[in-house]
């Protein structure tokens, strides 16, 4: 891991403005009426963001494929729930 | 533990137990003393949530209620149930027996993450305190802590929520554990296929844990969030969902049964071949029917919630599942079965209890498609069916498969062997009580006698007596093993390293093994299993 080198910490600081903006972007949307859409928008942002976290300040990029299929493996589960509640609660 | 220091002095100098003193253990980053920690503090709930049981079968000699009050009788089979499924047999098996034989089976000195291992345990503590302290104003919920009850009780749901909150805090943290050192510990030449099947049933399980409790711990915040803040989640009368309680709660509690049942399975697997004297048939099918029956077993949670409500095609959909999840399940019982063919067969306690878990466990799960069809789940649910069919993949399955390992590991564990001719004693009585107390449940669940009321029709009375009867017998035969495993510990004959002649590797180690279990790192060469024949 790069800790503390010139190029590390200009990614650093860039995630961490693009993550303010995220946020700003976040709160801004929230005042503009999508409908269902609100939902989705703000979920696709927060995933963004939490993406970006976990590439950047949780060290992510450039990890062995073993940490990664890690990582990426518990969507598979998040995916599930939801489909699996939704079958039930959309179509009660 | 004095008879544990006592047992010591007499083995090997260096032993994990030879330190002495209450620091040595509270503050100890051995794995086996952090297993040993487990064990004795699930033991003790084990007994106490037995007590429980045996209230709840003395309140039901009667069918009117003549020993304790209905709200008397729902706090006892929910203390009965919380303390059995979160302080006993979640951690049993995968923090007891699994923190002591991980490194040890796997040939590596210790966890990955000794300390993480330690606050796992502290963990595991502050949560059942926090739980014996919700008895200020004890839970009547039942275990499922189901809403719209659970938010609007005036029982202490918050503080035994936060109590299992903990617990769960813990459980991940030991499955985190053991997942790393599964990957990056194993001694030279363990490859993924020369592993023991008790550590593949181990890692299926970790994977449950850390993916899985998560969700029951955000459930509980919800729930918390719910009755402190007045949040609608899950009371309708706040705009919240009932049954959405229940997808989150067996999301997480349906998965949990594979924790609880996997790693006995893995110890049944290490059993049935030493004391049949052949090599385990069919290894990577019980191996992989591990990891399969750990990821099918999170596509089933709705058989839970067939009569809650929920859309018919999500219970199309559940009900389907759960008849897929019983096909890795019975690949591992016939292959078990293909390893007993024309084995040498010997009759050793952990060989019975082994044999009781498949016996036992074939029951259980046979009657699990009954509950799985819709339409017979809407004639059974919420009878004693269930009961008997829970109980007979839990405690005739885990508990029969748990003892099957503290018998088979107690010389490993403690350096003593026990008195084969009581154990033979304790496991009859265990075995005869156990099916008279719940077969009983399976006649009386068909009859439409319905789980948790304290008061009864009188034509279900001669069953309850019966049942009543065998739950005597169960704790007389729960007893007897107690007063065994503690005569063993006190003055059993002193153990050789591998008093079974097992091929695993844990038997290399000395009985009771070293503080870093081996002396040199073994170099592995075959698989564990390689009985009766030149060569694996």
């Amino acid at each position: 891991m790069a800790h503390g080198t010139g190029h590390s910490r200009r990614a650093g600081i860039a995630v961490f403005v693009a993550l303010l903006l995220l946020t700003a972007v976040t709160v801004l949307v929230s005042y503009v009426d999508l409908g269902l859409w609100n939902t989705v928008v703000a979920l696709l942002i927060a995933s963004v963001k939490a993406s970006l976290v976990a590439l950047f300040f949780m060290h992510l990029k450039g990890e062995s494929r073993l940490v990664w299929g890690f990582a990426l493996f518990p969507i598979v589960f998040l995916a599930l729930i939801l489909l699996g509640t939704l079958s039930d609660t959309m179509l009660r | 533990m004095e008879g544990v220091g006592r047992m010591e002095a007499e083995g090997n100098g260096r032993g994990y137990l030879s330190e002495r003193g209450w620091k040595s253990w509270a503050f100890t980053l051995d794995h086996k003393r952090i297993g040993a920690m487990y064990l004795w503090t699930t033991t003790v709930f084990f007994l106490i949530g037995g007590v429980f049981a045996l209230l709840l079968r003395l309140e039901l000699l009667s069918p009117q209620a003549r020993y304790f009050s209905n709200h008397t009788y729902n706090v006892f089979f929910t203390l009965h149930g919380a303390m059995m499924i979160f302080l006993f047999i979640i951690p049993a098996i995968p923090s007891g027996l699994g923190n002591f034989f991980i490194p040890l089976h796997i040939g590596a000195r210790d966890v990955a993450f000794p300390r993480l291992n330690l606050a796992s345990y502290w963990v595991f503590a502050a949560g059942f305190l926090v739980i014996i302290g919700s008895l200020v104003a004890p839970m009547d919920t039942g275990w499922t802590f189901y809403t719209p009850y659970s938010a609007k009780s005036a029982a202490a749901v918050t503080t035994l929520s936060l109590g299992i909150f903990l617990i769960g805090m813990s459980s991940i943290l030991t499955g985190l554990n053991f997942i790393v050192t599964i990957h990056k510990l194993r001694a030279p030449g363990m490859t993924w296929h020369r592993l023991p099947l008790f550590i593949w049933g181990m890692y299926s399980t970790s994977i449950i844990q850390v993916i899985a409790t998560p969700v029951v711990g955000v459930t509980f915040l919800l729930l918390a969030a719910e009755r402190i803040f007045g949040v609608g989640f899950f009371d309708p009368t706040k705009g919240g969902d009932p049954v959405l309680f229940q997808h989150f709660f067996w999301f997480y509690s349906h998965p949990v049964v594979y924790v609880m049942i996997l790693p006995a399975m893995g110890i049944v697997s290490e059993v049935i071949p030493v004391f049949s004297r052949k090599p385990i048939f069919g290894y990577k099918a019980i191996a992989y029917s591990s990891v399969a029956i750990a990821l099918g077993g999170f596509l089933v949670w709705g058989h839970h919630m067939f009569t809650s409500g929920m859309s018919p095609l999500a219970n199309a959909i559940f009900s389907l599942m759960t008849f897929f999840v019983a096909v890795p399940t019975a690949v591992k019982v016939f292959n078990w079965t293909a390893t007993l063919y024309r084995g040498s067969i010997t009759f050793e306690a952990p060989m019975l209890y082994a044999l009781t878990f498949i016996f036992l466990f074939i029951v259980g799960g046979l009657t699990g498609p009954f509950l799985g069809a819709l339409a017979t789940n809407v004639q059974l649910h919420d009878t004693y069916f269930v009961v008997a069919h829970f109980h007979y993949t839990m405690m005739g399955g885990t508990v029969m498969g748990f003892l099957a390992g503290l018998h088979y590991w107690f010389p490993k564990m403690t350096g003593r062997m026990l008195n084969e001719k009581v154990a033979r004693v304790a496991w009859a009585l265990i075995f005869v009580g156990f099916n008279v107390t719940f077969f009983t449940m399976f006649i009386l669940g068909v009859r439409g006698m319905p789980r948790r009321y304290a008061e009864y029709l009188p034509k279900f009375h001669t069953e309850n007596v019966i049942s009543t009867i065998g739950s005597a017998v169960l704790a007389a035969g729960i007893l007897v093993m107690c007063w065994n495993f503690l005569q063993g510990l006190r003055k059993g004959a002193p153990a050789p390293a591998n008093p079974w002649r097992a091929l695993s590797l844990e038997w290399r180690a000395a009985s009771p093994p070293e503080t870093e279990n081996f002396p040199e790192i073994p170099l592995v060469t075959e698989w564990p299993y390689g009985y009766g024949t030149p060569k694996g």
